[in-house]
């Protein structure tokens, strides 16, 4: 395991969100953070990715306190994407996922000619060598999803730690940004952790769940595993049935109004 | 935008031919323009006296260049650059077009520390004030923008430090300097506050090499600290959360940079006084000359030291032999440009 969180506590101002939780993340899987709205899961994650310290316990990257490490070094193993990142107006793509080779770079060495295939070999993978030049402004809600998680993959990190990537799109482009996540995963062996609010993609795409209420993890495991309809209404306060997915077999959450007319 | 990739061995650059190109047409500019300014004095020289001057130690104009012309034309040009250069800074870190060392609190810092050291000093003995201008002035100067600038940094921190909070502190601060320093020049006696008027409004009249090594000295070591920080400055455009996951020390790159900024800013202000809108304005007019997302460094300090240069000039021969204080004429000519510029990035 590469990244593990020890007993953290983590918190905003004087409200404390999560405390003292463990979790370890399976090297070369995806992992998928699930649970009700300000159950903690974007703060875990950003504890993860060293954005946010944590108040007790600690984060371990390779068996080290993340910050103990220079955050440098942390760049050049761990991407994380935030949710809804902001780029400066008129930024083009190709700019974007240059950005990504930063903690590979020095004031003397700007743009080598790794820089330039790293950023080449991202924007070929996300599918936007096309769109390199498009001011970010001018791209669809998932083509400039794409263009971020490119920005990422120009990093060149095992550990990918995306916060809600979906959020804001619609559903063909919430399948289009999780199928890349997916390819990417299955090309280069990357180890992804993100949060998602959809439960039928996260049952899809990921390998490994974790469903989380009041700061703590409630279940993890393989989606199977996870998705009960117990758990559902223990974490969600849903009463749903599970059937398999027709399509791909997984999990599917069919969620039961009081009031949903039945045949 | 577009950028050539420059690469030597296992060094290499990302190069923006325009605004190599802007850079060096400003240089070229900035000597002509220092040039033409050595010209006037007491008795005017031809372009081939001023160069003659400069270079010849025979020249008979070679005393009255080097002791009273070129360090003027030098204080000019440096403070020019140091104030672009320094509102180039606070503009990137603020993402704010209209953002300057002012905001910080620096020159109006500087202002309320003058007026009120050439007030109360005059009024107490007026043989004070007299090594007060040569020597008291820039020092008040350098610690009251200091001052102006801790107190709206420290009032701007709330456990980071957000580009628009810092820009609503640091108005509201300047407002209040600024009524101080109002108040004090209506308690002052009529001789120092007509004193201290010159000195706020930014003049580079009768400055020496006194002025001109201080200056020179902040942008030598300032100059290449910002330059090494460009890359941090660039990425800082970005979320904070996105550049610290890049891997920067998003607060630390932030203080050092301000800091660098109003350096700059507080040696300009003490070796000319406040000389207004070129450190909003340059930045600006490179940003637009060289195209690029936000002011390119060098090319902005460049541009400050044209207009500084420039504005001096015009403001010696607009109603010789009356000389106006630099000051007046870049704030004539930077406003209408400046809403011009704004008018036109709106269409």
């Amino acid at each position: 395991m590469r990244l593990q969180a020890a007993g953290v506590k983590l918190g905003y101002g004087d409200r404390l969100i999560v405390d003292g939780l463990d979790l370890g993340v399976e090297t070369g899987t995806v992992t998928t953070i699930i649970g009700p709205n300000g159950c903690g899961k974007s703060t875990l994650l950003r504890a993860l990715g060293r954005l946010l310290k944590p108040r007790g316990g600690e984060v371990l990257l390779d068996g080290k306190r993340i910050d103990k490490i220079p955050t440098r070094e942390v760049a050049k193993v761990l991407g994380m994407l935030p949710q809804a990142p902001t780029a400066p107006e008129g930024l083009t793509v190709a700019d974007l996922v240059a950005r990504g080779r930063h903690p590979h770079q020095t004031w003397y060495r700007q743009w080598s000619s790794d820089d330039e295939g790293a950023v080449a070999a991202a924007l070929d993978m996300t599918g936007l060598s096309d769109l390199a030049e498009r001011p970010l402004d001018e791209l669809s809600g998932g083509q400039r999803q794409r263009a971020w998680i490119s920005m990422a993959l120009a990093q060149g990190t095992d550990l990918l730690l995306l916060d809600e990537p979906t959020t804001f799109l619609d559903l063909a482009h919430q399948v289009e940004v999780l199928e890349l996540v997916r390819h990417l995963h299955q090309e280069g062996g990357r180890t992804v952790v993100m949060v998602l609010h959809d439960l039928n993609l996260a049952a899809r795409y990921a390998d490994r769940l974790v469903a989380m209420r009041g700061g703590k993890v409630i279940a993890s495991g393989t989606p199977h595993e996870v998705l009960t309809e117990d758990l559902l209404r223990e974490v969600f306060e849903l009463d749903a049935k599970v059937i398999a997915d027709p399509v791909a077999g997984t999990p599917l959450v069919v969620p039961i109004g009081p009031l949903t007319a039945r045949p | 935008m577009t950028r050539r990739p420059l690469r030597v061995g296992r060094l290499s650059w990302r190069v923006r031919p325009r605004a190599v190109t802007l850079c060096v047409t400003g240089l070229v500019l900035l000597v002509l323009l220092m040039a033409l300014n050595m010209r006037i004095g007491e008795i005017d020289m031809s372009l081939a006296d001023v160069l003659a001057g400069t270079f010849d130690v025979n020249s008979p104009a070679h005393f009255v260049i080097m002791e009273l012309r070129l360090p003027r034309a030098l204080t000019g040009a440096l403070v020019g650059m140091a104030l672009a250069l320094s509102g180039a800074i606070i503009q990137s870190i603020a993402r704010n077009p209209l953002a300057s060392p002012e905001i910080l609190g620096v020159t109006t810092g500087a202002s309320v520390a003058v007026v009120a050291g050439v007030v109360a000093s005059g009024s107490v003995n007026s043989g004070v004030s007299g090594l007060l201008a040569t020597l008291g002035v820039p020092a008040l100067s350098l610690v009251g923008g200091l001052l102006g600038a801790a107190i709206v940094y420290g009032l701007a921190w709330r456990r980071g430090l957000d580009g628009y909070r810092l820009v609503l502190v640091g108005i509201g601060v300047a407002a209040v300097f600024t009524n101080v320093k109002f108040w004090l020049l209506t308690v002052g006696d009529v001789n120092d506050t007509s004193r201290a008027m010159v000195w706020i409004s930014g003049s580079l009249n009768a400055r020496g090499w006194e002025h001109v090594v201080p200056t020179a000295l902040a942008l030598v070591v300032l100059v290449p600290v910002t330059l090494l920080g460009a890359r941090s400055l660039d990425a800082l455009r970005f979320g904070d959360d996105t550049v610290t996951a890049l891997g920067v020390r998003v607060n630390l790159a932030r203080a050092l940079l301000i800091l660098a900024a109003v350096l700059l800013a507080a040696v300009a202000t003490a070796a000319a006084g406040p000389i207004a809108f070129v450190a909003l304005a340059a930045p600006q007019i490179a940003l637009r000359l060289a195209r690029t997302a936000q002011p390119p460094l060098l090319c902005s300090a460049l541009v400050g030291g044209v207009l500084t240069t420039g504005a001096d000039l015009i403001a010696r021969i607009a109603f010789s032999p009356i000389e106006l204080p630099v000051g007046i004429v870049t704030a004539v000519l930077g406003a209408p440009y400046l809403i011009h510029l704004i008018w036109r990035s709106r269409k």
